[in-house]
């Protein structure tokens, strides 16, 4: 009896599995707050790139770009209530703040309209969320940096904006790491708002009131700042968590050439947007079986296969992987348990 | 014959144009909010309905009451950089506090404004430039904010959600609360003797004082409206937004300042207008998002078209009092 049951679920979820609906007469909106860092515009060229494919493949009618002036919540409440009034079929989102559009994201869903939030997620239940394990990517640098420094010693730590739940998470996975390795101690805490000037502007600032530190652990965008700051001190370089960017990676290949260097880097990324239009896209086409939180894993490099990724990266820009159909597909089908 | 002049007619056709010129200045706010209003329903038909200026304009409630907000200090000669990152944090305790204490948030909202009641008479006492005390400021309501509510998230309070979702019939609720807050603050401000003198305050100090007025109190009172107008624009907010972040506000420092001047009022002088305010928040909340999401700029160059757009609108304002001088 129960065998039976799981094989109907199964089939009845095979069947929603294909296409039950024409979406090529659809339109996608992607509502985006800040476009201003490498991480942004690297987000900005996968989503357009993929979306504008899919435009000329027929698979879907259309998907524009909104992106805000500020980084403000109330002027992406307010776009994403204008995309509502332009009749758009789909939102895809990446979000001010992850309860504070909850409002606007309602009256979407009232509308009819399928939001799927990334990155910056939302948490108002209608909505879709394609979420990476920020928490565990904290946990695991903390993992990371046991290896590179099995005696243990100071750490510092840099974080990233300041009232955001992607700080807050990493921040938590971090202690977590922290509490499971006592041999680390976090001796101080700075400010670097996932930026290389602010990283290192305020590394410099806390740096002759630390003790030596043998680690950093931070949240991508900030290791190479941190490393100038260190070089310009004079003291003596620490094992460095990076996060993916492309001025981090060359970094680290110039150390590991001159003294075999070694450390590891990992971030969210940025194509998770063009992930997060294919879930969209899947909706509209009748999908019911999508679950609203769909976890996918953050990109890392270690030591051995960072130099093959580097030269794939724009300058300036961070390491990316931009989803097809089928990948998206096959993401899709790795949460549905 | 040139000592008499001043006088006789020569002096009356300019000001009868004066008087053209003020007429137009105060009619503007209203006609760029019309232009704007005519150029969406041209590239968005279906925004033009009762659900569509529910949609539009409920985000602009906030906007109108820091820019009233903002207006008190301008009458006063003064400009406050706070209010901002003070929405922001009225908004933080709206969500934490005034939900699950509501006495306690009470209290703290009201200590607010009586911080900034204190600001008010710090600035005239000690003679001190308010953009100064104003943008330290910013920075203790931003830290407070953070403090109060370290992630994203909060509650509303059920009833300030019930007020800010209500869906009278045939008027949208936002543009019932714009006329109240128009109508009242205009009344308060415009017809009232004390509300001359605190005008007055901004216009001619000297003979203010000289009359016996204390320019301490009405520079406290400027402040505590100021800080009145704060506390209900974030709660207005909340109420909209359900939930709380603590940089939810940041954005409403410029916008508040950029709304009184394109109502008509100037940095100096204590020339303000109150409908002109509210008619210039809405028309700033209006050209700065729908309008911009509905002309399809590529991505781009979104940024700089919104900022194109406000040049545009303040502009058209810079040019009427060019000519009133």
């Amino acid at each position: 009896m129960k065998k039976l049951l799981v094989l109907s679920a199964l089939a009845a979820m095979l069947a929603s599995g294909t296409a039950l609906a024409d979406t090529s007469g659809k339109k996608i909106a992607f509502s985006n707050n800040y476009a201003g860092n490498s991480w942004r515009q690297a987000m900005l060229d996968s989503y357009g790139i993929v979306t504008k494919k899919a435009v000329d493949d027929k698979i879907v009618g259309a998907a524009d770009i909104f992106t805000t002036a500020d980084k403000e919540v109330p002027t992406q409440a307010a776009q994403v209530q204008n995309l509502i009034l332009q009749g758009y079929d789909a939102i895809v989102i990446n979000a001010a703040s992850p309860d504070a559009l909850n409002g606007a994201i309602k009256q979407a869903c009232d509308a009819g309209i399928v939001v799927v939030s990334f990155d910056g997620i939302v948490t108002e239940p209608c909505a879709y969320r394609v979420v990476v394990d920020f928490k565990d990517m904290g946990k695991q640098e903390v993992e990371q940096m046991a290896k590179f420094q099995p005696k243990g010693g100071n750490l510092l730590e840099i974080r990233g904006l300041a009232g955001t739940s992607i700080d807050d998470a990493i921040h938590a996975g971090i202690l977590e790491g922290v509490a499971a390795h006592p041999e680390f101690k976090i001796v101080g805490s700075v400010t670097g708002d996932w930026d290389q000037t602010t990283a290192q502007k305020a590394v410099a600032t806390i740096l002759p009131s630390l003790p030596d530190v043998v680690g950093i652990v931070d949240q991508g965008g900030d290791g190479y700042g941190a490393a100038q700051a260190f070089a310009a001190a004079g003291k003596p370089r620490p094992t460095i968590i990076m996060g993916n960017r492309q001025d981090e990676l060359k970094w680290w290949k110039e150390q590991k050439e001159k003294d075999g260097y070694k450390t590891w880097s990992a971030s969210i990324a940025p194509g998770v947007s063009t992930l997060a239009f294919w879930v969209a896209q899947q909706v509209l086409d009748g999908r019911k079986d999508i679950p609203h939180d769909l976890l996918v894993p953050y990109l890392a490099f270690t030591q051995d296969d960072f130099e093959a990724a580097l030269p794939k990266i724009k300058e300036g820009g961070v390491a990316t992987h931009e989803y097809t159909q089928e990948e998206a597909i096959a993401a899709i089908k790795a949460n549905i348990k | 014959m040139t000592a008499i002049a001043p006088g006789t007619t020569p002096t009356s056709s300019p000001r009868s144009s004066a008087a053209r010129a003020r007429l137009l200045r105060s009619l503007l706010p209203a006609l760029s909010l019309a232009l704007v209003l005519i150029a969406i329903a041209w590239l968005n038909p279906r925004a033009i309905s009762y659900f569509g200026f529910s949609l539009m304009l409920n985000l602009a409630i906030p906007i109108a009451l820091a820019t009233i907000a903002q207006m008190f200090v301008i009458s006063g000669n003064e400009l406050d950089l706070s209010i901002g990152t003070f929405v922001g944090f009225v908004g933080c305790v709206t969500a934490t506090w005034l939900k699950d204490a509501p006495l306690l948030g009470v209290i703290v909202l009201i200590g607010a404004i009586g911080v900034y009641a204190l600001l008010g008479a710090l600035i005239h006492l000690r003679n001190l430039p308010s953009i100064v005390v104003t943008l330290g400021m910013s920075f203790v309501w931003q830290g407070l904010a953070i403090l109060v509510l370290p992630k994203p998230g909060g509650k509303a309070p059920d009833w300030l959600l019930a007020l800010m979702s209500f869906k009278p019939p045939f008027i949208p609720f936002p543009i019932i609360a714009a006329l109240v807050i128009a109508a009242v603050v205009h009344f308060g401000l415009m017809r009232t003797s004390y509300g001359v003198i605190l005008r007055g305050s901004g216009g001619n100090p000297a003979a203010l004082r000289r009359a016996g007025w204390s320019l301490l109190r009405t520079k406290i009172v400027l402040f505590a409206l100021t800080g009145l107008f704060g506390v209900l624009s974030g709660m207005a907010l909340i109420g909209i937004t359900t939930s709380a972040d603590a940089n939810i506000g940041n954005g409403y420092t410029l916008l508040a300042i950029a709304g009184v001047i394109l109502g008509g009022g100037e940095f100096v002088g204590g020339r303000v207008s109150p409908i002109g305010a509210v008619l210039g928040a809405l028309t700033l909340a209006l050209a700065a998002s729908p309008l911009l999401t509905f002309m399809h700029i590529p991505p781009d160059w979104q940024v700089a078209a919104n900022g194109a757009i406000l040049i545009i609108v303040l502009a058209a304002r810079v040019l009427i009092s060019r000519r009133e001088r």
